[in-house]
């Protein structure tokens, strides 16, 4: 699924697009837990979680993660939007909470990264 | 091929956390390494470094890559490990709950670097600090 799908599914509002042009997202890692993320989660995953702090990113980075979505809309600082950017990772932000938005996303096909 | 590098880590400091195995990552993609061994290298890297950043007062990432394998080593001094055996087992932590708040501190660290790594090997004095060896074969033989 497009990135842009994606925001459109979840209203979401894309903050940094990264590659979100030719990101097709398959697989989901629902986590507020990094090591979590660094075990399960599958290259080009999107990243679905309430954790709005620099070490997000540098876990996608690492885990080669494509995207990633904070949900809550909760507010994220200066530091983590402009490391997004350096690492070229799309980030988007959502009102609603990472139930919701995983129910929807597996709705509209996507599936988890263990089940992929 | 052999490339070496070494960076110096302080405890605490999360605004720099990961930049170490980031550069590593980076380093291990221009010299053509394949991405899935990448990955492995670079999250049992991370893993390593961010027990340093949150356990210990400092310590270095030392990398070589070379005979076919990339050798990541690990020094810190910090309180050191009591009992080892106790620390890898999933989910054990004693992180404290700042920690957990910036999603670390899940007790997975150890067992994700050994399940990362081809050999590993840990050695650690209470009071002195810890020593971490990660190596990961570029070859499959």
């Amino acid at each position: 699924m497009k990135l842009k799908d994606i925001a459109g599914l979840i209203d979401g509002e894309i903050i940094v697009k990264g590659k979100a042009d030719s990101i097709d997202i398959v697989s989901v890692c629902s986590s507020d837990l990094m090591s979590d993320v660094l075990r399960f989660a599958a290259k080009g995953a999107l990243l679905v979680t309430a954790l709005n702090q620099t070490q997000v990113i540098r876990t996608a980075e690492i885990a080669d993660i494509a995207a990633v979505l904070m949900v809550l809309g909760k507010k994220m600082e200066k530091d983590m939007i402009e490391l997004a950017k350096e690492k070229n990772i799309a980030l988007m932000v959502t009102h609603l909470p990472a139930f919701t938005v995983c129910g929807m996303l597996y709705v509209g096909g996507l599936r988890s990264c263990l089940e992929e | 091929m052999n490339v070496e590098g070494c960076f110096q880590l302080m405890g605490g400091d999360f605004t720099n956390a990961g930049a170490a195995s980031s550069e590593l990552k980076s380093t291990l993609s221009k010299l053509g390494v394949s991405q899935d061994i990448i990955r492995r290298a670079s999250i049992a890297a991370f893993e390593a470094e961010m027990n340093i950043i949150i356990h210990a007062v400092a310590g270095t990432m030392h990398y070589v890559v070379n005979n076919g394998e990339i050798r990541i080593i690990l020094t810190d001094m910090g309180p050191g490990i009591e009992d080892i055996e106790l620390a890898m087992q999933e989910g054990y932590s004693t992180a404290p709950d700042w920690v957990r708040e910036m999603g670390w501190g899940a007790g997975m660290g150890l067992p994700n670097i050994k399940k990362n790594a081809d050999r590993f090997k840990i050695d650690s004095v209470v009071g002195e600090g810890t020593t971490l060896e990660i190596v990961i074969y570029m070859r499959k033989d």
